[in-house]
């Protein structure tokens, strides 16, 4: 390994319309012209085979020496029709290919120390070479060859290359903070590790393979919406071809130009244009959020989630308990109590400790003490108490029993006070510290786990999303019930053990809905691989980031809430497309059927109610109306509709008036404006 | 168009929309195998039919042996029927002694009837004895329209049950549905009708003396019972070759409204059974507001348009103010002819009261634009129910989407196995019908068929193909349809609509029903609300008759302008 | 598939049995016992001898009788054993010339202005036993003249003939022809 190695670039996140993007895309939008690879999209492949025969006809008419200016105009916004296509595709892959580069970047020209199986000796090896099981050491300044598990050692490891995040975090064997990713840089210290991925099949390589869409499989709603538009698009097919047979009744022969101009405008070209740019952009939008999926099916499925299972700490609570109240008994002052639990606290540097000190000096005014004390008595598994002697005051707080022992007083003989504010403090969930001064007590403190302020809020919003939220605690019920009223979850799963997580999962799927958790220990992965929708934290074990199928680069748990998001917002965006594509259609009649036969029938031109300038401008304006529309909603189908988090039936009502009555009516305008120009310029 | 010819509109509508409870309530009954207050009389004749014909009522089948059991009763229907009308000279009761129907025009009626069609190429009381029409005709109007409602009910299974691998038994089905919906009812609606003054006998005919001493032989016959099954099953095909313009088909005002409320009883009720069925009774209403919403805006349509009457008649001295009543019976007037022919052709039943093909260009295109968007409104009995679920998870898979979830509809998620089928579903009618249009229309031979000349020509050839796909039976009459090439593509046509299109319906019945049903929640689709009836209505109108709208403007669009205009063909 | 073919034949002779010869016979039966008249078709006998169905139009071309809308049955207009319509279009030739001369027809006959819309045309049917009032008025006229009758008491005996809507919405004002007539015959005699 070579210690000159520069460390990785951090990743590079492109904006929605990067210009260094948009040059190779268009360059990218031609080579996807292969009609060996347009195949797969049908609806575009349809559009190009139309606009490879109207070229035909078109150049056939110029060798005949007619004047074809009308054919070649048709022929050309064909072709920009399949063009914008592949470039909607093309820009939003490229967003992605900017960031897979600079992963790339990461992975060039690695090599590792490899370890013997006796561990005695090491040699050096590309790391293409490593093997599964291989065991390998890197030390600080290197960069870590392949994805692995730290089997000895601790150190800090720089992951920006990966997560964009420039602060180290901590690797270390065993527990749940052992797992690496090749190309990774270790900033201290030395570690061993174990080899978990074969050269090639590594994180940062299913990464890159996911960003550039290289091995992008359709996911099983677009497979569906696929079929929808290939079967409009062969309805639409049927409607024209027979048109020709039609017309012929009445003596009418229909050019293969205008038929073909009918059908492209008429099939379903702007959502088959833009569906594969929104689901590239859709993973793109995870990425952006910290987030790598595994698959699309995982994005979508978060779309459908109903039920979110969520850890309590560091989700729900910031993860450790706080002191809220103290309450006084004996006739002793809030003062004093607040006085003796902050000497007690003094040394404390628990987070428990230090939310005493920071309530007694804040709420209740207490001066830091300007003496220090006798002594220190810290705490121990055995005496559950902790505290200080100063002077004649011996202080101590911890455990009710253990300061009763303290105290030299028995369960019973204490007072009615003291016993009714240990009680009421636990029956609310929370924690009661008892506050002796020698044999004197003195009172109890409120410990509590704290719900993080705008979390009731947000599950609300996720209740009227028909979203189903639960709490996943290792508390007793009590404290459970407690926490879950004040967080407003609708459920939770006390003294949860990752079998009863699995277990709470596999009932809800059979009962017909979808899950999502999120988990970053190996005793998750169970779960994590059961639920629908299962999200490893980076820091997590490799197990957990194997068994789950998206990996929070930031590791935090609140995460799942965006993920859900994300989902629907790609789910709906293609559905707005979908709805705005088909109701186009009816302008596109209303543009097109009077133009082909007012020769034979003239009375049809009472259909023209836009009042299209002339036949051949009516046609021309609706092909070109149809192939601008695909490049207008490219910063649509990338950005994705707005979200917003309500009800389903208000969401409905939102899109449907914007993209169902919008999609009706914008193309009588649009093809209307596009009719002026087209006769302002003369183009026919 | 006067007020109280919307009252008689509003009248029959309200009759259906107080009765479809009841009704649907009992289909329900009926279709969960449970007991009704005709059980004890019916029960032995149905335990009779399981033991001879084999079938044991509590094995259920999957889709695929729904399907061909379904296919194989439909095969024997065939057969016998062909048989009987090609040897019904040899057979018993035919007074008037007709000759064996020839093979082409057996061919295409009995596919007619067995696709609950009822497409006449024949003139009934000119070509069929009484044992044709009764036992051959009679018996295909009740199991048609009982296979339809067999169909109808495996889905509604597959939307109501969960994680399922069966739909029902088809056997058991069609037999309830003969015998404890249709049979009960027909026996009721004959006896009212011959009340109303329908014929019912055996004599073919008889001869009077008229007033101008000439003679004339009026034919008749068993009407009646045939006539309450005609409209029941919603299949359409008269006793007699004018349908129920005849006056022994439809004596009265009355009897008029009788026929009408009975063919759209059972398919509106069959939706409600629907919502009953799969635990909603709020799917059902939603369901059947979509249908009335479109039903009606035709009934209006076609009562605006017949009411301008036709500009070419009045500037030959007719007075326009009684409308257009070419093809048109005086005791029905504007009004009920309008209704007549909306709810004719929104649902699959056919029967005319007077002749489309002599409408107005608009009161002609409302007919035929019916028929195209999927014989939806509310379709045929069962037929109708199953085609609007196709729309309905078209619908819900377009714009579901939108609310951010995976398309689900009732509960089952809608995925690329369902919009395979409904695809294929619902490209068969465009299919059949574009494409046969189209090549008669450019074929000689087809087109010396045409009654009328010009637009009107190509609507002619346009209905046929849509009425034999839809299988609807009504008809633009000027076409000669009893022709080699009519008789056969429109039996082919037939066949692919009804059978191209139940098929994929179950399998897509299969698919639903072996799915997981999930609970609604505030993230759910709502799908009874009128929102949804709107974008349903969008859907069935954008997705099901737009694809026709160039073949429309070709024919009645233009015939409409150019009656305006005044010219002729 | 060969599995079903067993209940696939047993069932379709069984509905056969049921459906086709039970349920119509068992029908004709209660019918013809209970409503006789209207299942023999209603017909109408003067002297015993049958006339004609109330239900069914007749051809009247005598002047001396009301006549009834034009019928498009073949070979002759109402043949009650082949019913049928024109089924013209609405913008057909033929149909404007056949209205043309119908026109012609009753103008000659001493209809003036502009004809009631049943007048000149065909009905679905072409058996349509109804004319519209206005229509029968139109006639008065000539027919009392060829009857040597004031043409208030035809207009008086029109009235009575005449039917109107059931319960005020249901159907069209309507006369039956066939019933006009005979009712004019029994007025003479």
């Amino acid at each position: 390994m070579s210690i000159e190695q520069s460390p990785a670039a951090p990743l590079r996140r492109p904006g929605l319309l990067d210009p260094a993007i948009l040059g190779p895309a268009t360059l990218s939008a031609f080579i996807k012209l292969d009609p060996r690879q347009l195949v797969r999209n049908p609806v575009i492949f349809v559009t190009e085979v139309v606009a490879a025969l109207v070229t035909a006809l078109f150049l056939r008419d110029l060798l005949a020496g007619n004047a074809p200016g009308f054919s070649g105009q048709i022929a050309a916004w064909l072709w920009f029709t399949v063009l914008f296509a592949t470039f909607a595709e093309a820009v939003a892959e490229g967003r992605g290919k900017a960031q897979a580069d600079s992963l790339r970047r990461t992975r060039s020209e690695l090599s590792a120390r490899r370890l013997s199986t006796d561990g005695a000796s090491s040699e050096t090896v590309p790391a293409t070479a490593l093997k599964l099981g291989d065991v390998v050491v890197v030390e600080a300044g290197e960069l870590i060859p392949g994805d692995g598990e730290v089997i000895e050692g601790i150190a800090s490891v720089n992951e920006s290359a990966v997560t964009g995040e420039s602060a180290p975090v901590i690797r270390e064997s065993g527990g749940d903070r052992s797992a690496v990713t090749g190309g990774t840089q270790v900033l201290s210290d030395r570690l061993v590790i174990r080899i978990t991925a074969a050269p090639g099949l590594g994180f940062v390589d299913r990464m890159i393979a996911l960003i550039e869409g290289a091995k992008r499989q359709k996911t099983p709603n677009e497979i569906a919406l696929s079929i929808l538009l290939s079967g409009l698009t062969l309805i639409f097919l049927i409607a024209v071809v027979t048109l020709w047979g039609l017309a012929g009744y009445s003596g009418t022969l229909l050019s293969v130009t205008v038929l073909a101009a009918l059908l492209v405008t008429l099939i379903p070209t702007t959502i088959g244009g833009l569906l594969s740019a929104i689901g590239i952009a859709g993973m793109d939008r995870l990425v952006r959020f910290n987030v790598i999926a595994t698959s699309g099916r995982a994005v979508e499925a978060a779309g459908d989630v109903d039920t979110l299972l969520l850890d309590k700490t560091g989700t729900i609570t910031f993860g450790n308990r706080m002191a809220t109240d103290f309450l006084p008994v004996n006739g002793v002052s809030g003062t004093s109590l607040a006085e003796a639990a902050l000497l007690s606290s003094l040394a404390d540097q628990t987070p428990e400790g230090r939310s005493i000190v920071a309530l007694a000096s804040g709420d209740y005014g207490v001066p830091t003490p300007a003496a220090q004390p006798d002594a220190v008595i810290a705490f121990t598994a055995e005496t559950r108490l902790s505290g200080v002697d100063m002077g004649e005051r011996r202080i101590r707080k911890g455990a009710v029993e253990a300061v009763l022992r303290f105290a030299g007083v028995t369960a019973i003989a204490a007072p009615a006070e003291f016993s009714a504010a240990v009680d009421r403090i636990a029956r609310s969930g929370g924690t009661p510290l008892a506050v002796a001064d020698g044999e004197r007590l003195l009172g109890v403190i409120h410990l509590k786990d704290v719900v993080k302020p705008g979390i009731k809020e947000r599950f609300a919003q996720m209740r009227a999303m028909g979203i189903r939220t639960v709490m996943v605690t290792g508390d007793n019920p009590v404290t459970a019930a407690a926490i879950a009223s004040e967080a407003g979850v609708d459920d939770y799963l006390a003294q949860a053990t990752p079998e009863d997580k699995l277990a709470f999962i596999r009932k809800e799927q059979e009962g017909g809905r979808l899950i999502a958790m999120c988990g970053d220990g190996t005793n998750d992965a169970p779960a994590l691989a059961q639920a629908d929708v299962g999200v490893a934290m980076q820091t997590g074990t490799q197990a957990a980031r194997e068994a789950a199928n998206m990996v929070d680069l930031d590791s935090s748990p609140t995460k799942l809430i965006e993920i859900v998001e994300i989902g629907k917002q790609l789910l709906m965006t293609r559905g707005a497309l979908t709805t705005f594509s088909i109701a186009n259609d009816v302008a596109k009649y209303f543009a097109i059927i009077p133009a082909l036969f007012i020769t034979t029938y003239p009375s049809l031109a009472a259909l023209n109610i836009m009042g299209l300038a002339s036949p051949q401008s009516a046609i021309l304006s609706a092909v070109i109306f149809n192939a601008l529309i695909i490049v207008a909603l490219i910063p649509l189908a990338l950005k994705g509709v707005t979200y917003r988090p309500v009800g389903a039936a208000a969401l409905l009502r939102r899109n449907l008036f914007l993209y169902g009555f919008g999609g009706l009516l914008l193309p009588f305008i649009g093809i209307k404006l596009v009719d002026l120009a087209v006769t302002a310029l003369h183009l026919v | 168009m006067t007020l109280l010819g919307w009252l008689q509109i509003a009248a029959l509508f309200l009759a259906v929309l107080v009765t479809v409870k009841p009704l649907g309530l009992y289909m329900a009954r009926v279709f969960n195998g449970e007991s009704t207050f005709i059980s004890p009389l019916l029960a032995p004749v149905e335990a009779g039919f399981y033991r001879l014909s084999g079938v044991d009522p509590k094995r259920e089948q999957g889709w695929l042996a729904y399907t061909l059991a379904m296919l194989a009763f439909s095969l024997a229907g065939f057969l016998a029927l062909y048989a009987i009308l090609r040897l019904q000279a040899f057979l018993p009761y035919n007074p008037q002694g007709f000759a064996n129907v020839p093979p082409d025009l057996a061919f295409n009626t009995a596919v007619s009837f067995l696709t609950n069609t009822n497409w006449q190429n024949y003139a009934g009381e000119a070509t069929m004895s009484h044992f044709s029409q009764m036992a051959g005709l009679t018996v295909q109007n009740f199991v048609s329209a009982a296979t339809g409602m067999a169909i109808a009910v495996a889905l509604t299974r597959a939307f109501a049950r969960s994680k399922a691998a069966t739909l029902g038994n088809f056997w058991v089905d069609l037999t309830r549905a003969t015998l404890y919906v249709l049979l009960p009812l027909a026996i009721v609606t004959a006896l009212v009708f011959v009340a109303m003054g329908l014929p019912q006998t055996l004599d073919a005919s008889v001869t009077a003396t008229t007033l101008d001493g000439g003679q004339q032989v009026i034919s008749l016959g068993p009407i009646a019972s045939q006539e309450a099954i005609k409209q029941l099953g919603t299949n359409g095909g008269g006793f007699f070759n004018a349908n129920a313009a005849h006056p022994f088909e439809n004596p009265t005002a009355l009897s008029n409204l009788l026929n009408i409320f009975a063919m759209l009883w059972i398919s509106t009720a069959l939706v409600y059974s629907f919502g009953q069925m799969v635990g909603d009774r709020r799917q059902g209403w939603a369901l059947l507001a979509a249908i009335a919403v479109l039903l009606i805006a035709g009934v209006g349509i076609i009562y605006w348009a017949e009411s301008q009457g036709n500009p070419i008649l009045t500037a030959l001295g007719l007075d326009a103010g009684g409308g257009n009543m070419e093809g048109k019976e005086v005791r029905f007037g504007q009004s009920a002819s309008a209704l007549y022919a909306a709810v004719t052709t929104g649902l699959s039943d056919g029967g005319v009261n007077a002749m489309h093909g002599s409408f107005t260009g608009l009161g002609g295109l409302v007919p035929m634009f019916l028929i195209q968007l999927g014989e939806v409104l509310p379709g045929g009995v069962g037929s109708g129910l199953y085609g609007l679920l196709v729309f309905a998870l078209l619908a819900v898979f377009v714009a579901g989407l939108m609310v951010g979830r995976t398309p689900e509809f009732l509960g089952k998620k809608i995925e690329g196995r369902e919009m395979k089928y409904a695809m294929l579903a619902v490209l068969i009618l465009p299919t059949v019908i574009l494409g046969f249009t189209a090549i008669s229309a450019m074929l000689p031979v087809a087109v010396a068929s045409i009654g009328t000349a010009g637009p009107h020509g190509l609507s002619e050839i346009l209905y046929a193909f849509t009425s034999a796909a839809g299988n609807n039976g009504s008809a633009f009459g000027g076409l000669s349809g009893n022709t080699l090439w009519y008789n056969s593509t429109l039996a082919i046509t037939m066949l692919l609509g009804r059978f191209a299109y139940a098929v994929p319906v179950l399998a897509i019945a299969g698919s639903l029903a072996a799915k997981t049903k999930t609970p609604a929640s505030g993230g759910t689709f709502p799908t009874h609300t009128p929102l949804f009836v709107g974008l349903l209505v969008g859907i069935i109108l954008i997705l099901g008759g737009l694809q026709f709208f160039p073949a429309l403007a070709l024919g009645p669009i233009v015939e409409h302008f150019a009656m305006l205009a005044g010219q002729t063909f | 598939m060969i599995q079903h073919l067993r209940p696939a034949f047993v069932m379709t002779a069984l509905f056969t049995l049921l459906l086709g010869l039970a349920y119509p016979l068992g029908i004709t039966s209660l019918a013809q016992a209970v409503m006789p008249n209207a299942a023999q078709g209603s017909l109408i006998r003067r002297d015993g001898a049958v006339v004609g169905s109330q239900l069914i139009g007749q051809a009247t071309t005598s002047p001396r009788y009301f006549w009834p809308r034009p019928s498009a049955t073949a070979p002759d207009p109402y043949n009650a054993s082949a019913s049928s319509g024109a089924n013209l279009g609405p913008t057909s030739a033929k149909l404007a010339e056949r209205v043309k001369s119908d026109i012609e027809r009753l103008h000659t006959a001493g209809i003036a202005g502009p004809l009631p819309a049943d007048a000149a045309t065909a009905s679905g049917s072409g058996l349509d036993p109804h004319i519209s009032p206005a229509f029968a008025r139109a006639q008065i006229a000539r027919v009392a003249r060829e009857r040597g009758m004031t043409e208030a008491q035809l207009s008086d005996l029109v009235g009575r003939v005449e039917e109107g809507r059931l319960l005020g919405f249901i159907g069209e004002p309507r006369v039956n022809v066939l019933r006009l007539n005979l009712a004019l015959d029994a007025m003479k005699s």
